[in-house]
């Protein structure tokens, strides 16, 4: 259903372009940038400042999982001169939609570089410092690896990937077919906490990586842009500054609690790099992407796991089924701890309206639910 | 070996009470759902099941904008949506040139593109999937309540309703020529459908309700030509098929829903092959 309602509005883009709808954003001499979302849409303006002019394209409280982009989002990526991603395969529809609506920037992936978690591979706590292509755990990794792994020979083929090799798209999607059947057969043999194989691209969740994100922006733009690029150099300085102080200010909320209680339930697992940073336990009935669907045998996993482990903590997601999580804690009695912001912003009123925000927002909401 | 047979059979349902509503909702719906199912193929209007299911879904949709994932809303909203097409319809239908079926498609794909635009405006589809896929495993008190709820509100219903529906599928015509109860079992028999199939997608999805409704009773048909019969196999088939898809989705880590939907189909298919009433390798 995703793909069909997909389909439909890529049609409607491409005949907005082909009527003729000519180009509005240029206005002004600002330089055109497109962030693929709300995270990262928050990250580019902190770096960009005034000198750009950013869309962002899917907004606050939207899953970037599953999107159906805009005309207008087709629009604002066809005038773009530099496109921000996440990468990791976060964004699984974002390479059709490039290909309709005739980007022809520079695209850039914020990840790049960062040390990535694969899930199924045993990311809990003890041994995070593995490297994603030492294990042999099985052929589908490496079929992953081409979407987030900083080698260089493989982005170029990325890069390519993006405008015109058709036939490579649809080995890509069929490949993500493939992992979601996997993924259900292969619950059995795992233990609870990471059941989904594939690299976990929730990155943001990780201040550290962050910081790696923000100097990947940096480059993107300054390389783009290069008469403000001294400003795009100072801003980043000035944001990761902001980002060490929070990151200090954070650890030291959650070192009030003690390892061994830091487990919480969440409705999607997208905390493997927050685990590794804070030392804290996930369980997610969802699995890493909001479109597959929990069967019974992961509710009762869960539900056990609670029984025998004593979590005290259910969380709740901004962009997640929470239904499943509420059924949970039915069950379980165990009490929800609030609402935690994964993959995108709250709208600009709301507690987590930037990158900053959202972090401390987080922390603060797991700490004092394992507090009482 | 019982121990080991209570483990695999009973044990889920006993220990997990998300499966004991799963399987509460699911034979609550079997109720209601699988002999309106029944009297739906009579009257030849099993694709009207399907056609009715995507045109709740915008109604449902908008009550979700409204009011998030509220129960009330999305059912207000889906009931309302439902019942606007099927008298739409229907009074285009009997005022017009124009055929029941080709009006109903005209005004389920109205309503549906209405719904896709309203959600896409909104610029999020996150729980979209959900209605359509469902969540059975999620269901709370309020779900379990309303389902309970339209069960009830449609026995009664068919009861009342039953000999007028009976005349319909027997010889509409004559019916209609006679009696002007015919309209009248019409639009109610339609209610019914509309308020069924939005008490199925909190459960199963828009997609896999229609299912439920309509699976059990093209089974049933294929074992019995009597009416009585044929309710009480399609129920039957209706709530088997519950217990063995929760059974399936519990220890093979199957989607539930999905796994529901297919083994009735796995049973249809069955019944196509050996049924005694026009099976395919029958002697009848």
């Amino acid at each position: 259903m995703t793909l069909t309602i997909f389909r439909n509005s890529h049609l409607i883009a491409s005949l907005a372009l082909s009527l003729g709808i000519s180009s509005t954003a240029l206005a002004n001499d600002k330089l055109p940038v497109v962030a693929s979302f709300s995270i990262l849409g928050d990250l580019v303006s902190q770096v960009g400042g005034e000198h750009i002019d950013l869309t962002t394209l899917v907004k606050a409280n939207g899953d970037a999982h599953v999107y159906s982009p805009t005309p207008k989002d087709a629009l604002a990526v066809k005038n773009a001169q530099l496109l921000v991603m996440n990468g990791l395969n976060f964004e699984g529809w974002m390479p059709r939609f490039l290909e309709s609506a005739h980007f022809k920037g520079t695209k850039i992936f914020a990840s790049d570089g960062i040390k990535t978690i694969t899930i199924g591979d045993g990311h809990a706590n003890e041994h995070h410092e593995h490297e994603p292509e030492g294990h042999d755990h099985d052929s589908k990794h490496h079929e992953h690896e081409p979407e987030g792994h900083d080698h260089d020979s493989e982005h170029h083929e990325h890069e390519q990937e993006g405008h015109d090799h058709d036939g490579e798209h649809d080995e890509h999607d069929e490949h993500d077919e493939h992992d979601q059947h996997d993924q259900t057969g292969e619950h059995d043999n795992h233990g609870n906490e990471h059941h989904h194989d594939g690299v976990d691209p929730h990155a943001w969740n990780s201040i550290s990586n962050v910081k790696i994100y923000i100097q990947n922006i940096e480059k993107g733009l300054s390389k783009a842009d290069p008469e403000n690029s001294q400003d795009y150099k100072n801003n980043a300085l000035a944001y990761l500054r902001k980002l060490d102080q929070l990151e200090i200010k954070l650890h030291a909320k959650m070192d009030t609690i003690p390892q061994s209680q830091r487990k919480v339930i969440t409705a999607h697992d997208a905390f493997a790099y927050f685990s590794r940073d804070f030392h804290v336990e996930f369980i997610a009935p969802q699995g890493t992407s909001t479109e597959s669907e929990a069967s019974a045998s992961d509710m009762a996993a869960i539900i056990k796991q609670i029984r025998k482990d004593k979590i005290n903590a259910v969380f709740m997601e901004n962009i997640a089924d929470n239904r499943m999580v509420e059924q949970i804690s039915r069950e379980t009695e165990v009490k929800i701890g609030g609402k935690l912001y994964t993959g995108a912003l709250s709208e600009a009123q709301g507690p987590a309206a930037s990158y900053l925000e959202m972090m401390q927002y987080n922390v603060t909401t797991i700490v004092s639910a394992l507090t009482h | 070996m019982i121990s080991e047979l209570y483990s695999l059979f009973i044990e889920p349902f006993s220990d997990f009470s998300f499966m004991q509503r799963a399987l509460w909702g699911c034979i609550v719906l079997s109720i209601s759902a699988t002999p309106i199912g029944v009297f739906l193929t009579l009257r030849k209007m099993s694709l009207t099941g399907d056609a009715m299911a995507h045109a709740i879904l915008p109604g449902a949709a908008i009550g979700f904008l409204v009011a998030g994932v509220s129960i009330t809303a999305m059912t207000i909203g889906g009931i309302v949506a439902g019942c606007l097409v099927a008298i739409l319809a229907g009074v285009v239908a009997r005022h017009s040139n124009a055929e029941e079926d080709s009006s109903l498609a005209a005004f389920y794909l109205l309503s549906l593109a209405t719904g896709v635009l309203i959600i896409s405006a909104k610029g999020s589809n996150m729980d979209l999937l959900h209605v359509l896929f469902g969540s059975v495993l999620a269901l709370n008190n309020d779900a379990l309540i309303l389902l309970t709820s339209i069960a009830t509100i449609s026995l009664l219903a068919l009861a009342v309703l039953y000999r007028p529906l009976v005349f319909e599928c027997v010889d509409p015509a004559f019916f209609r020529s006679v009696s002007k109860l015919s309209s009248v079992a019409h639009y109610g028999f339609l209610l019914l459908v509309v308020l069924n199939l939005v008490a199925g997608f909190h459960a199963l999805g828009t997609l896999m309700a229609v299912g439920l409704m309509i699976l059990p009773a093209a089974i049933a048909r294929f074992w019995s030509e009597k009416l009585g019969a044929m309710l009480i196999i399609a129920f039957a088939t209706s709530v088997i098929s519950s217990y063995f898809g929760l059974f399936l989705s519990f220890h093979a880590s199957f989607a539930t829903s999905p796994a529901i939907v297919l083994v009735m189909g796995s049973i249809y298919i069955m019944s196509l092959l050996f049924g005694r009433h026009g099976g395919l390798l029958s002697n009848n």
